[in-house]
């Protein structure tokens, strides 16, 4: 079978932008193209991953908008929401649109426009995926992050220091970030000091809302080289879906969706844990990367903290986690993230990583919607 | 021993804290459509007559619009006829800890339904919070 390659990849500076959402994704998807050198009325398919234009900003058709605003009239345009996770589900279904002959040149772009909100209103948005269960009580996204953080502590005695220690790494990756919203490190003790958000877990343990958008291009791989010299192909994605309501899970530390969606892209790929040379996750919370590097099988159920600890994710560690800098420095852009994900590991896999390179033949994306509500993993390889 | 301790009050007006069983036993709240075996509730359980346990709880600072600040919350197990059910509502107070029993206390309203972005009209803002059991 034609495997989908990825031929192009580009994401705009994240943090505080002065654009709405349409000049943002039309940023990105103008930038992919070029990097291509294609046209937007080259295009068969345009996805664009985003999960509330209508909420945040009143503008709601933005797949339409922006496929206009590519001139890439009259290609198939359709937007994907699918909460935090809507870049992952964008490129499944960029990668379904490739894999099925649907088309042969399909651009994704994910985008998000947050920052204009105050925070309360922007956390109101985002718990509005809650069911009403649990909205009636005020319960965040945050909040379940407090919750869970203070279970797995407590189940895997492990130290609070732990979870720091994520926002400490991946602080300092995201300086190598020129894209990134914060490009500079914290120590410890500034993560130990900050305030409390959602006991145990402190201002630096949580994401920054973030404005940006980013874009990749897929094609057949055995037209990838008409694109681009360099290139990576998605060998496995999987997405799966766990309970709505968040307290109904067996184990509040495991997350289902993570071994789910896993289990389909390594199957596919022909993979397993240990194969992965490089890997993104969701680390909207610093809780969240421990659940999912234990979920995708990198670590033992509860002995993710250790592998933090033990600096076996650095990015001269064995298995370097979110050399991006993760959505924890480098923001999270709701719709944006999950395509983030994949940029990063792209441009590891074609070598053009810059000061941020590993050694990597394969890499993996773990976006997370919800509090585990939905998610999307992908693996990739680098192009022969 | 049962963990019920209360029996329902017929003259109060409070409605029941209301979760569902399935014919495979398991009881879920809130109540689906559906459960666990794709099959409907045989019938409706009032956990407000029951204490649970604490399996974990945070206190939130950055709260939307509308919600209590601090807003302290709580994961909580119930155990209904030797089966187990969990729960997610706000706490009376931070002074609890993983393992505390509790009981649900009633609130009619949990939350300003109109400081929000949810239709006030699309659900019900009336719970049960939960106090550290007496």
């Amino acid at each position: 079978m034609d495997r989908v390659a990825i031929v192009g990849a580009s994401m705009t500076q994240f943090g505080q932008r002065e654009g709405w959402i349409r000049e943002l994704l039309a940023e990105a998807g103008r930038d992919c193209l070029a990097n291509a050198g294609i046209d937007g009325d080259d295009l068969e398919h345009l996805y664009v991953s985003n999960m509330a234009s209508g909420e945040f900003e009143g503008q709601t058709g933005v797949a339409n908008a922006v496929a206009h605003d590519l001139d890439a009239l009259p290609a198939y345009t359709a937007r994907i929401d699918q909460t935090s996770s809507s870049g992952g589900a964008g490129v499944h279904s960029a990668w379904q649109s490739v894999a099925s002959g649907a088309s042969d040149l399909t651009l994704l772009i994910g985008g998000e426009k947050m920052t204009h909100r105050s925070t309360a209103e922007a956390t109101d948005v985002i718990a509005s995926l809650t069911h009403p269960a649990e909205y009636k009580h005020g319960v965040t996204l945050p909040s379940f992050a407090g919750l869970t953080a203070r279970r797995y502590l407590h189940q895997y005695d492990a130290p609070r220091e732990s979870l720091a220690k994520v926002a400490v790494k991946n602080h300092k990756n995201g300086v190598d970030n020129p894209h990134a919203q914060f490009q500079k490190e914290v120590d410890l003790e500034t993560v130990m000091e900050s305030p409390i958000v959602a006991d145990p877990l402190r201002l630096y343990d949580f994401c920054p809302i973030t404005d940006g958008s980013a874009a990749l291009l897929m094609c057949p791989e055995s037209v990838a080289s008409e694109y681009a010299d360099e290139y990576a192909v998605i060998s496995g994605i999987g997405g799966a879906t766990d309970t709505h309501v968040v307290h109904e899970r067996a184990d509040p530390t495991v997350m289902g969706g993570v071994v789910d969606s896993s289990t389909i892209a390594y199957e596919q790929a022909g993979l397993g844990p240990d194969d992965i040379d490089v890997a993104e996750l969701h680390d909207m919370f610093t809780i969240l990367e421990f659940l999912q590097s234990e979920g995708l099988g990198f670590f033992e159920q509860g002995e993710g903290w250790k592998a933090v600890d033990e600096g076996v994710t650095d990015r001269d560690g064995d298995l370097p986690i979110n050399t991006s800098g993760g959505l924890k420095s480098k923001g999270h852009p709701l719709g944006a993230s999950g395509v983030a994900q994949v940029y990063e590991i792209y441009k590891q896999l074609t070598g053009t990583a810059g000061p941020r390179q590993v050694d990597a033949e394969t890499g993996l994306a773990c976006n997370v919607g919800g509090f585990g509500n939905c998610v999307i993993t992908t693996i990739m390889e680098a192009g022969q | 021993m049962s963990d019920r301790q209360k029996t329902h009050d017929a003259e109060s007006d409070e409605p029941p804290m209301e979760a569902a069983r399935y014919p495979d036993g398991s009881i879920l709240y809130p109540a689906h459509p559906l459960g666990p075996d794709g099959q409907e509730p045989v019938e409706m359980v009032d956990l407000s007559e029951y204490r649970a346990t604490v399996v974990t709880w945070t206190t939130s600072t950055a709260t939307p619009p509308g919600v209590r600040e601090p807003n302290h919350l709580a994961i909580v197990e119930f155990t209904v006829d030797g089966e187990s059910v969990r729960a997610i509502g706000q706490l009376t107070t931070d002074e609890v800890a993983i393992g505390d029993a509790v009981e649900p206390v009633y609130a009619p309203e949990l939350r300003d339904p109109d400081a929000g972005i949810r239709d006030p009209e699309s659900q019900s803002w009336d719970g049960y919070r939960f106090r550290p059991a007496e």
